[in-house]
């Protein structure tokens, strides 16, 4: 069953046609990779499917409910959460408060509820802690909980952005180049991460230039370029296609 | 977590006793007064200390709101509906509490609104206003933000500035006192200097108790994180709109309460309480008490506040709180209590188990 569709989507900036009558869907507990050359429009895709961008036409349908005139926190609040491909964590706070943010869209403690810190807002506050606690444990950073999230290294960044992503318990997580700027272990490291993601269940939709990670682990790879789609299908048969080796490597000279 | 939070609160309510006691030695119980007035004004600048240095949001028009509740409680108890004593409205409102008869100063009498109706009225008209501004004026951000409060502190400004009912240049005043408990009342009669002075304290700390508890709340994380990366905070599911607005809300209420409480116990209200330069000043308190520190503005609310009202700065007054802005801004944009402090305090924790290591 497909838990996204996306149907004709377009979005126009200016003169530029930045995607194009795009069409797709994922399957729920998938990893699907959205591929393509610079400027191809894969991040104005994610913008478009977390709702930092309105669609000129099309829509996109989340579990059965259209989704593409809804703000990014509503989207958020129905279970489809991302990561950004420039790390955007919280400055002046701590790893741990990063990741419980996270949270947010599974606890409810008001303004009211929390000027009063009515007691049943400190369990709430304990069941917060102690999921963001053991989500950073999954991936490894428990030791970074007080660290100042923004003075870790690039790697750990990463790593906090994706158990802060993960501490909502999102049904879908849109991850957008989760291994630029790694080196080939950490890479290695994060495409096993990513399939141990999908084993919870957590459908996944992946913007990525490592080629290796993305043959490696997905199920279903869309090639988009110059914001149309050209390709959609399994890893091998993507990597077949004549129409992706043209637009990868270039036109044929001969 | 909760401990800490206890102990600074009790080392506040400490201070407010001893404070007084030491003014009843040194025989400086005048000086009261002038602490009463600043734990007024303390009463702004902490709810704006929430809106900048936790929402991470700019206001320069909260004197605007300080405004709004001070003359809206100073029209309502001192416009007199004697007049109009045979008007259904009128006898309802009398019948019900709402209107309270009393003497002028001329020994004629009057039939104006309650002051604890007034203080109701003044705060739901800050809220409203304050969320009718809020909700366009929170969608911009930085320098743009800040010109479009500013604008809206200049309206008010001017408004009071030029109408009549509000007395123009001259405020208004006679404003009755504001009768809470077994007679005590918020006014300025020297032989309640005490009990004000105490009730104005009590109000700081309830609304830090209250401001404390928000901060280190699931609401206090959504909006550091607001101000850590919006557009991130907003992919986690904050409503970052309402957030902020609620935030903005919330501190104008605390500015119009301050304002009605201010205004009773003044016994009036004039223009310059709504003047940018107030706005500025607040402003300046929560940069030099460090941005994000409740109890860094507090006290450097209460130091220059204090200082200010019994005219240390001279004519210098505006122009010192616009030096202090300057100076903070330049060359310690984490204000000057914030980060030292709390690195001093590291500092001596670290000793002192040093020490202990050693001694084991």
């Amino acid at each position: 069953m497909a838990l996204l569709e996306v149907k004709n989507i377009s979005k126009r900036f200016g003169g530029l046609q930045a995607v194009k009558d795009v069409s797709f869907s994922v399957r729920e507990g998938s990893i699907k990779a959205v591929i393509g050359p610079n400027g191809a429009g894969k991040t104005t895709l994610f913008n478009l499917l977390s709702g930092f961008l309105l669609p000129d036409s099309g829509a996109i349908v989340y579990k059965g409910r259209p989704i593409h005139a809804k703000s990014p926190h509503e989207i958020a609040q129905q279970g489809l959460s991302r990561t950004f491909q420039h790390i955007r964590l919280f400055a002046h706070m701590t790893a741990l408060e990063n990741v419980m943010v996270g949270r947010h869209v599974r606890s409810r403690a008001g303004f009211l509820a929390g000027m009063l810190n009515l007691p049943w807002t400190w369990r709430e506050e304990q069941e917060i802690r102690e999921r963001a606690l053991s989500l950073m444990e999954f991936l490894g950073i428990v030791d970074l909980a007080d660290a100042n999230a923004t003075s870790l290294s690039y790697g750990q960044q990463r790593a906090v952005e994706l158990a802060r992503a993960l501490a909502g318990d999102p049904a879908m997580l849109l991850l957008d180049e989760p291994a630029a700027g790694l080196n080939m272990r950490e890479t290695a490291d994060t495409a096993r991460l990513i399939s141990r993601i999908r084993d919870l269940g957590i459908t996944v939709l992946i913007v990525e230039h490592d080629m290796s990670l993305v043959m490696q682990i997905s199920d279903e790879v869309l090639v988009l370029s110059y914001g149309e789609k050209i390709a959609d299908d399994a890893p091998r048969a993507v990597q077949g296609n004549p129409e992706v080796v043209r637009v990868y490597l270039g036109e044929d000279d001969a | 977590m909760r401990t800490s939070r206890f102990i600074p609160i009790l080392a506040l309510l400490g201070a407010v006793v001893l404070v007084q006691l030491l003014t009843l030695a040194g025989g400086k119980a005048f000086f009261l007064t002038q602490l009463t007035m600043s734990a007024y004004y303390t009463l702004i600048v902490i709810g704006l200390c929430l809106l900048m240095g936790f929402a991470g949001q700019i206001s320069l028009g909260h004197a605007g709101f300080f405004a709004i509740g001070g003359y809206t409680s100073a029209v309502l108890t001192t416009l007199d509906l004697a007049a109009y004593k045979e008007n259904p409205l009128v006898a309802m409102l009398a019948k019900a509490g709402v209107l309270t008869a009393r003497q002028d100063l001329y020994g004629g009498s009057l039939l104006s609104v309650h002051p604890w109706a007034a203080c109701v009225v003044a705060v739901l008209l800050a809220f409203v206003i304050a969320w009718a501004i809020g909700i366009p004026v929170l969608k911009l951000k930085g320098h743009y933000l800040a010109m479009a409060t500013l604008g809206f502190g200049t309206i008010i400004y001017s408004i009071v500035l030029g109408t009549q009912r509000f007395g123009a240049a001259d405020g208004i005043s006679s404003v009755p006192p504001f009768p809470l408990l077994f007679g005590v009342s918020v006014s300025g009669d020297s032989s309640l200097r005490v009990l004000n002075y105490y009730f104005a304290w009590l109000l700081v700390t309830v609304a830090m108790v209250l401001l404390l508890n928000l901060i280190s709340s699931r609401v206090g994380r959504a909006l550091r994180s607001i101000h850590g990366a919006e557009d991130a905070a907003g992919a986690m599911g904050v409503d970052t709109a309402r957030f902020k607005l609620s935030t903005f809300m919330l501190s104008a209420v605390l500015a119009a309460v301050a304002g009605v409480f201010l205004t009773h116990y003044n016994g009036g209200i004039g223009p310059s309480e709504a003047s940018i330069m107030k706005s500025v000043r607040y402003v300046a308190i929560v940069a030099v008490g460090g941005m994000g520190s409740l109890w860094g503005t507090l006290i450097m609310s209460v130091v220059l506040n204090f200082l200010s009202l019994r005219g240390y700065f001279g004519s210098f007054d505006d122009a010192v709180f616009g030096g202090i802005l300057i100076v903070i801004m330049l060359f310690a944009p984490d204000g000057i209590i914030g980060a030292d402090l709390r690195r001093l305090v590291g500092k001596i924790a670290n000793y002192k188990q040093q020490n202990s290591n050693k001694s084991q």
